[in-house]
């Protein structure tokens, strides 16, 4: 036990040292907790909105007024013939367009249904249905029928996408709701994947720059030297939760209704599986550089399927499967629990146990293959 | 007699298909200095490896101290001092706390380290610089680090790889004159070098070539053996044109350059009249020949220059 304690504190003092290493450990992960919350955020706001009325009535101008008005919308622009459309799309100067047929106001007035043509860039799938939602929210609520003439465009979207009414209510989010779901999911992944990163470079900087030889040739057993490589990276992740967690109480107030003990020691042992991850990486690479790739190869799944940025029952069985050999899956259900529903540990142990036997399993690969030899 | 301190017996080392060490056997005996000398890429730092128990053989064995290096590499490392080829302390640590660290590593206690560690900058004369960062020294001085590293947790076997690469002359002159304390101390050191005057200072030199022994035995013995024949020292002008002019002349069995001079590696010394005359005939002008003892780089070129499956 001398020896580990003796090569954390060495990992340490070269960390210290490290001009680059320490801020990129402790500061970039705050950055890019508010680069994934402000970034990936589902929100719309201020998109611009180009205006055709063709009724020119004051029912018409109320309407606009009312639509442009919100912080969702904004009036960018107007023009009279209905073909002019086209260009403000195609030049990407607008996102929405919303035409107002003549007649809008007599129809009203007369008791019939009033059409309105809402044209949307659907170049971002995402942006244009939540825009929709947002428009026929706004509409509805003056009991307005829309002619869902919805001319999605740009070919990725089926042009009358029928999942625009359905999808309304889980995309609509009045305020910055999308941090409440963001905060808790960034977490996860940024505190695992610098974990996993971290570990695999330190190990692999020093057999690359050579200085693993002369630790080889020492009585340093392999266990010893797992553990003194491994061990300053988990403090170092403990340290970037609780950074992370203290930004996201100054800065986007996401309440952990649950226990913060059971939070920090569920996060010990996913940053466990993410060491052990990076160990792995680290015998198979020789170069930094290819640590970095492998690194990603394994992360990436993690991003895309492990349910951080989309839900896992929307995808296909097979990769459903591939998603329960991810320990970050487990983890991310576990926060969010803790952080949204206040869930204890008695509520989660359908997701405790598959992470500890991941953890366990990628463990015994990487601490059998991490051998105490140069070949 | 006492069973040597370093053993190699049909040592093998391949990657893949190429072959880096084939079929190495000596033996170091307990304090002498062993003196392994070879081309670039002759598998020197390969057998080293090997019985460092850094890499694995492919066959063969290597014994360090009486244990079978692949049976109990653990026992192995704790007897040895290892100073490899490219420098391997931490460029980002003080000079102490680089010696701090490894002795940790070697169990050596708190108390005792301090004083350790004083000793090791006594001995390898880091004491002018111990709180400086490893990365702001020069090479002799990190060379000495390192020695230092391998020494401190007082092996009985040291293996210094190329030690002195790199090391101004006075630098070599105190690294040997270490080397020499060690082993009276009764330490028995495998080193590896390319400098000729180093391998003179050794008890006992093996020469390998494409990873095969070549030779093996005390300096007087190589020069002996391998050098049978007389050697004279050419002083003439435009020695590079010359060179080939004294190759081509009968009784020459070899040439080289040696220094200003030209070593030629004759079967008799009065190849010297003819040699003057040829080089004069030419229009080299003659300073000097004189008939002088085989140098070991002599016996090294000749032998390094030799049929590869000789
Ligand atoms: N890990 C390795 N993988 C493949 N080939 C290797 C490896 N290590 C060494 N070699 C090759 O084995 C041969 C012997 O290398 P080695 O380093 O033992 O030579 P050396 O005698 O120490 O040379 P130098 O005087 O340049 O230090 C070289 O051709 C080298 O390219
Ligand atoms: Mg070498």
């Amino acid at each position: 036990m001398q020896r580990v304690i003796e090569l954390v504190r060495k990992e340490f003092r070269q960390l210290r040292r490290d001009r680059q290493m320490m801020p990129m450990m402790l500061v970039a992960p705050v950055i890019q907790l508010i680069v994934f919350a402000f970034a990936i955020s589902t929100d719309i706001r201020n998109l611009p909105v180009a205006v055709c009325d063709m009724d020119r009535t004051a029912s018409s101008r109320d309407l606009i007024r009312e639509l442009t008005s919100s912080e969702y919308f904004r009036l960018i622009g107007r023009f009279d013939r209905h073909g002019d459309a086209d260009r403000w799309l195609d030049e990407g100067r607008a996102s929405v367009i919303i035409i107002v047929p003549r007649g809008f106001e007599r129809d009203l007035k007369s008791g019939d249904t009033a059409d309105l043509q809402v044209l949307l860039d659907g170049s971002d799938p995402n942006t244009a249905t939540v825009a929709m939602s947002y428009l026929s929210r706004l509409i509805q609520s003056r009991s307005v029928r829309i002619l869902s003439d919805r001319s999605i465009r740009s070919g990725r979207v089926a042009a009358s996408s029928p999942s625009i009414t359905a999808e309304t209510r889980t995309w609509y989010n009045p305020t910055l709701a999308s941090a409440l779901f963001m905060v808790p999911g960034a977490m996860c992944v940024i505190i695992g994947m610098s974990a996993t990163i971290a570990t695999a470079l330190a190990i692999v900087r020093e057999r690359e720059i050579g200085t693993m030889e002369q630790l080889i040739v020492t009585p340093l057993q392999s266990w010893e030297l797992m553990l003194g490589k491994t061990l300053p990276y988990l403090a170092v992740g403990m340290v970037n939760m609780a950074a992370i967690l203290i930004a996201n109480a100054l800065i986007f107030h996401v309440p952990v209704r649950g226990s913060l003990t059971l939070l920090l020691a569920l996060g010990g042992v996913f940053l466990i599986a993410s060491l052990y991850l990076g160990l792995l990486i680290s015998t198979l690479s020789r170069t930094q550089q290819q640590a970095m790739l492998t690194a990603f190869f394994f992360l990436m799944p993690n991003f895309l399927l492990s349910g951080f940025m989309f839900p896992i029952a929307n995808m296909p069985q097979v990769l459903q499967w591939a998603t329960t050999l991810l320990p970050l899956r487990y983890f991310l259900v576990m926060v969010r629990g803790i952080f949204l529903k206040g869930s204890g540990f008695s509520e989660m142990t359908d997701q405790f146990w598959p992470l500890t036997i991941i953890t366990v399993a990628i463990g015994v690969v990487a601490v059998s293959r991490f051998q105490k030899r140069l070949d | 007699m006492m069973p040597p301190a370093i053993a190699c017996v049909d040592l093998v080392r391949r990657f893949g298909t190429f072959t880096a060490v084939d079929r190495i056997t000596l033996q170091a005996h307990v304090g002498s200095v062993f003196g392994f000398l070879g081309p670039n890429g002759s598998g020197k730092s390969t057998t080293i490896r090997m019985l460092c128990g850094l890499l694995a053989p492919t066959s063969g064995q290597a014994i360090v101290d009486g244990i079978d290096v692949a049976r109990d590499p653990e026992s192995v490392k704790r007897r040895i001092g290892y100073m490899s080829q490219k420098f391997s302390l931490y460029e980002d640590l003080t000079v102490r706390e680089n010696l701090e660290f490894y002795g940790g590593i070697y169990g050596i206690g708190r108390r005792g380290r301090r004083a350790r560690i004083d000793e090791t900058l006594e001995r390898t004369d880091l004491t002018d610089n111990p709180d400086t960062l490893v990365r702001e020294l020069s090479v002799g001085v990190r060379q000495r680090l390192a020695l230092g590293g391998a020494l401190l947790h007082r092996p009985r076997i040291l293996f210094l790889d190329e030690p002195t690469s790199g090391v101004d002359p006075i630098s070599r002159r105190r690294f040997w004159s270490l080397i020499h304390e060690l082993t009276a101390e009764g330490a028995t050191i495998l080193v590896t070098t390319h400098y000729m005057d180093e391998a003179e200072q050794c008890d006992r030199i093996a020469l390998i070539r494409s990873g095969k022994l070549v030779a093996d035995g005390s300096p007087a013995d190589l020069k002996r053996e391998l050098m049978p024949w007389p050697i004279l020292s050419i002083d003439c002008a435009n020695p590079f044109e010359a060179l080939d002019i004294i190759a081509r002349t009968p009784g020459v069995r070899d040439a080289a350059l040696y220094g200003v001079h030209i070593h030629a590696v004759v079967e008799d010394t009065a190849v010297a009249d003819a040699l003057r005359t040829a080089l004069e005939a030419s229009g080299h002008a003659v300073y000097r020949i004189e008939g002088v003892a085989a140098t070991l780089e002599d016996v090294f070129v000749a032998a390094a220059e030799g049929d590869a499956d000789a």
